[in-house]
């Protein structure tokens, strides 16, 4: 019997023991990853469960003397004070009412009418309207403030728990889930604040920078690769285009401030102007990956189109771009997840402001998610914490929708030469 | 002997600073197939792409000299490329089909062109086209099939019926069969013994013995010159040249 692992001449163990080791190395080296992205993961999740859910509080709110025709000029923010009132008649002193009022949302009030403009037969009675409660009330009733603190330093005061304890004790206060987070803009009571203003403004940034990127990118791609004469201008022309790929975003926004704002005028904080810097930022990748794309389509497809008398515009068009498609289309899409993502060029031309109001067209005042999840991440309020979490989830989860169609597409279009 | 259909004065290739081709006289007749042949290098396929011009598509590479294609000089200002190429068609040796149906690699050149006026007669012209080339009985089944789900040999014969349904008048063969199996290479060698009676064929081949067997004139080059040109069975049987000689009886190559 031969023994193989004795090899007259030289020693396997020396080169088998290196090929353990790099082995293991890279092993550890995923899995410290992967560690990291669980422990990242983790923590955001825990940080976001808060947002999922809203603690409303139930207020007896008397309507009888709310006139039906003039539900505009009604003062229900007083009407709720008054309800509070009514619920803690002991409550004297203008400090406590004060912190009594606090126990409802200050957006309480709007809340009420819009409740009551959805239901005009509350009108004439006295009700109990279920409001969100403060973000104090909610970080409370949640258990996530910490009452072994001597009550000078925490935010709820022995009083304010008492009032609590006894509303809770009533059944006037409950959690419910928080679909607000996903139909309202932003607000300075983080209670209310939610991401649709910044989804729907990132939505429509990224639209203006798709509509602008992709055709003159792949355009510029397919001149560059099939058509232009290699010469000292076309090198200058790659070699730029390279460079434009590492330049760091902020640049663009600098760009956009001077150039879309400042030269041509056009509206501040919109998303057609945030759409056209990412699109700045974009056209390098684009450039880049439809390039190599177009690189990767065998020359003999190209040469058996012109042999048959195609015009090298048809050789191109006909049979080189069609299996290109799926990869330049790939490349779009990873250029787009990273405009999602980024936030530095937006500051620049006023898309950091503060948005309520839903945009409804690319020429209104807008925020994009990244910008919205910095600016609650610089929220003094304990409460913008979870919202910031579960923005950057919700940021996450269309970044990962956005790669995800970017491998089904390429999954469907390839097509094998 | 006729007018030659096909003839080259002096051709000269260069690839930048590099010659390829010195200096090459060469006159083909219509209706024959010619053979050339040579050792790796020796600028055989570089005088081939010339007469179509696919040389074009290699920035580095410059033309001196004329080539003549039924008395017009194809490298006049006034000739179009795309024209030439429509009627110089090009089969080259790594089967190369379009990433589209068997029907849609036969109907591309018709369709370009517009050589047809309705679906009937395109249809027709593709079945005659795959017909000629013998590709017809295996695949009439399956025409809307992705053309490289064939095997080499078929992909070869689509490629030619893709040549042939324009009508070119001289077709261009660049080792048509090297890729090929033995089998399939007899079926493709046949099919242009064949398609002779319609077209003119200049063919590069590394394989000797697939010059005698189907061409009727060959042009022996080496290192870039054109050494030996004539009746194919003069030069195997009789070159007069001793480079000829060494070359088919495998001294040099």
């Amino acid at each position: 019997m031969i023994d193989f692992s004795k090899h007259a001449g030289f020693d396997l163990s020396v080169r088998t023991r290196a090929e353990k080791r790099f082995q293991w190395t890279g092993r550890l080296a995923i899995l410290l990853s992967l560690a990291f992205l669980g422990w990242m993961m983790v923590t955001i999740i825990w940080g976001a469960i808060g947002a999922t859910q809203s603690v409303q509080i139930a207020v007896s709110v008397d309507l009888s003397r709310v006139d039906g025709q003039a539900i505009e000029n009604t003062r229900f923010g007083s009407i709720v004070k008054t309800g509070l009132r009514s619920q803690f008649p002991e409550v004297s002193k203008r400090a406590d009412k004060k912190k009594l009022y606090n126990l409802v949302s200050p957006e309480g009030g709007f809340e009420l009418a819009r409740q009551v403009q959805k239901n005009p037969d509350l009108l004439g009675e006295t009700a109990l309207i279920w409001l969100t409660a403060s973000d104090d009330l909610s970080q409370y009733y949640r258990g996530q403030m910490d009452v072994d603190l001597p009550e000078d330093q925490r935010q709820v005061s022995d009083l304010e728990i008492a009032w609590i304890t006894d509303l809770a004790d009533r059944g006037q206060i409950r959690t419910k889930a928080n679909w607000g987070f996903f139909t309202n803009g932003d607000s300075r009571e983080p209670e209310i604040a939610g991401i649709l203003a910044a989804l729907v403004g990132s939505a429509l940034s990224l639209a203006v920078c798709f509509a602008l990127s992709f055709p003159i990118g792949i355009a510029a791609a397919t001149y560059l690769e099939e058509f232009a004469p290699l010469n000292r201008i076309s090198d200058i022309v790659e070699v730029n285009i390279n460079n434009l790929a590492a330049v760091p975003s902020i640049v663009f926004g600098l760009l956009g401030l001077s150039i879309f704002l400042g030269y041509f005028g056009l509206p501040r904080s919109s998303p057609l102007v945030g759409g056209m810097v990412l699109s700045l930022m974009t056209l390098p990748t684009i450039i880049i990956a439809s390039r190599a794309s177009l690189k990767s389509v065998p020359p003999s497809i190209k040469e058996a189109a012109l042999a048959l008398g195609a015009t090298p515009v048809q050789a191109v068009f006909h049979h080189v771009f069609p299996v290109a498609l799926p990869g330049m289309l790939t490349g779009a899409i990873i250029g787009m997840a990273r405009a999602l993502g980024d936030t530095a060029p937006l500051l620049m031309i006023g898309m950091v402001a503060f948005i309520v109001d839903i945009p409804k067209s690319i020429l209104e005042p807008a925020t994009a998610l990244p910008v919205q999840i910095f600016l609650w991440a610089d929220s003094p309020e304990r409460a913008f914490s979870e919202k910031t979490s579960a923005a950057i989830l919700a940021l996450l989860f269309f970044l990962v929708a956005m790669n995800l169609v970017a491998i089904l597409l390429r999954r469907k279009l390839e097509q094998r030469f | 002997m006729n007018s030659p259909f096909l003839s080259a004065r002096n051709v000269s290739i260069f690839y930048g600073d590099k010659q390829a081709v010195f200096d090459v006289d060469l006159d083909i007749e219509a209706n024959k197939v010619t053979a050339l042949i040579g050792p790796s290098g020796c600028g055989k396929s570089t005088f081939l792409r010339a007469i179509n011009r696919m040389n074009d598509q290699i920035s580095s590479c410059r033309f001196e000299g004329s080539l003549k294609i039924g008395g017009q000089d194809i490298y006049d200002k006034s000739v179009n490329v795309v024209a030439l190429r429509a009627q110089v068609g090009m089969v080259f040796q790594k089967p190369n089909p379009f990433p589209k149906s068997i029907f849609e690699n036969v109907a591309y050149g018709l369709k370009i062109h517009k050589l047809t006026s309705s679906k009937t007669e395109l249809q027709d012209r593709v079945e005659w086209s795959l017909k000629s080339a013998g590709l017809w009985d295996e695949i009439a089944d399956r025409l809307n099939e992705p053309g490289n789900s064939l095997s080499g040999g078929q992909q070869q014969r689509l490629c030619i019926a893709r040549t042939i349904a324009v009508e070119p008048k001289v077709i261009l063969m660049d080792e048509p069969c090297s890729a090929l199996d033995p089998i399939a290479t007899a079926v493709v060698e046949e099919l242009i013994d064949n398609m002779r009676k319609d077209f003119t064929i200049v063919i590069v081949t590394h394989s000797m013995q697939q010059a005698a067997r189907i061409s009727q004139q060959t042009a022996f080059f080496h290192l870039g010159q054109l050494v030996e040109f004539g009746e194919t069975k003069d030069v195997f049987t009789n070159p007069r040249e001793q480079r000829t000689q060494n070359y088919i009886t495998g001294r040099i190559g």
